[in-house]
């Protein structure tokens, strides 16, 4: 319980700063830049936006509904989701408490890397 | 004093919310929404979460965690981690305290990661809510391409990380 205490600070910091980015970007903004025949851009732009936060699946899932409904294809949803639930910039904070910065940094961009391959293999199944 | 000083950037985003929504300013209230959103969900997950490493601090012996998804526990250690990870729920940043739990009773590095991977993209409970949304070919697909590519991420963080004296500290 001491641990979760010493946690909260940061952890209500890191939910500010997702809300507020949360708020930053969207809906519309994202399926313009991600959407149809958005190409690489398209790729880099799910990558970076869902690098941002961790974001979990109940919210994800839905967000990636509608974006598939305005047309985004689904090779770039896969970057999306496993970006936004695998890596978080905005989350480092409490990550690096329990690993430090040069594992978290290391876990995160090896995330990111993973989330682009699985979104190039999708791409070739769907 | 110092205890006040780490909480005075939540309380100056609160008041700022609260006068938001005082003078109907919509993207003050926008973001309230938002957070009142991830508050709710940490502060159901994340007290449950802690009484599990609480009871699996005092319950599960050392030796067990070793022997099961230790340093020498090869695939069915592996297979056992993942399976750990997919039957919870929550948040990411709701696991890194159950992974330094896991280290700490003798978890390898590698498994350690792998259950980081695991948890955050194929948790079981997630998976129907993922094929509800995106169907169910979509969310097979995922899974089973995702799954090796974090078992090899869990394989790569051990390799790099074997002799760096690494740990999984308690904050």
């Amino acid at each position: 319980m001491t641990m979760f205490l010493k946690l909260l600070p940061v952890l209500i910091i890191m939910l500010v700063l997702v809300s507020v980015a949360l708020f930053l970007i969207p809906n519309e903004t994202l399926i313009k830049y991600i959407g149809e025949g958005s190409g690489i851009k398209g790729w880099v732009t799910a990558a970076l936006i869902g690098s941002i936060a961790l974001i979990p699946g109940f919210i994800a899932y839905p967000l990636c509904g509608i974006l598939i409904d305005n047309g985004v294809a689904y090779s770039v949803i896969a970057v999306f989701i496993t970006t936004l639930m695998m890596t978080g910039f905005l989350t480092l904070p409490v990550e690096v408490k329990f690993f430090g910065w040069k594992v978290s940094v290391i876990r995160n961009l090896a995330s990111l890397v993973a989330a682009l391959f699985i979104g190039l293999i999708m791409g070739f199944f769907l | 004093m110092k205890k006040i000083q780490k909480y005075i950037f939540p309380i100056v985003f609160l008041i700022l919310i609260g006068l938001s929504y005082l003078f109907d300013f919509a993207a003050g209230e926008k973001i309230g929404i938002n957070f009142w959103m991830f508050f709710k969900e940490m502060i159901l997950f994340l007290p449950l979460m802690f009484i599990l490493i609480g009871l699996f601090d005092v319950w599960v012996p050392r030796e067990r965690i070793q022997k099961h998804i230790g340093q020498e526990s090869g695939w069915k250690g592996t297979g056992l981690v993942i399976l750990l990870a997919t039957l919870q729920a929550g948040p990411l940043y709701g696991a890194f305290p159950f992974a330094y739990i896991l280290w700490k009773k003798g978890c390898s590095i590698r498994n350690v990661f792998i259950y980081l991977g695991a948890f955050s993209t194929i948790k079981i409970p997630m998976l129907t809510f993922e094929i509800g949304f995106l169907g169910l070919k979509f969310s097979l697909l995922r899974t089973l391409i995702t799954l090796p590519i974090f078992i090899l991420i869990g394989y790569l963080m051990e390799w790099y990380l074997k002799d760096k004296d690494f740990e999984v500290k308690q904050p």
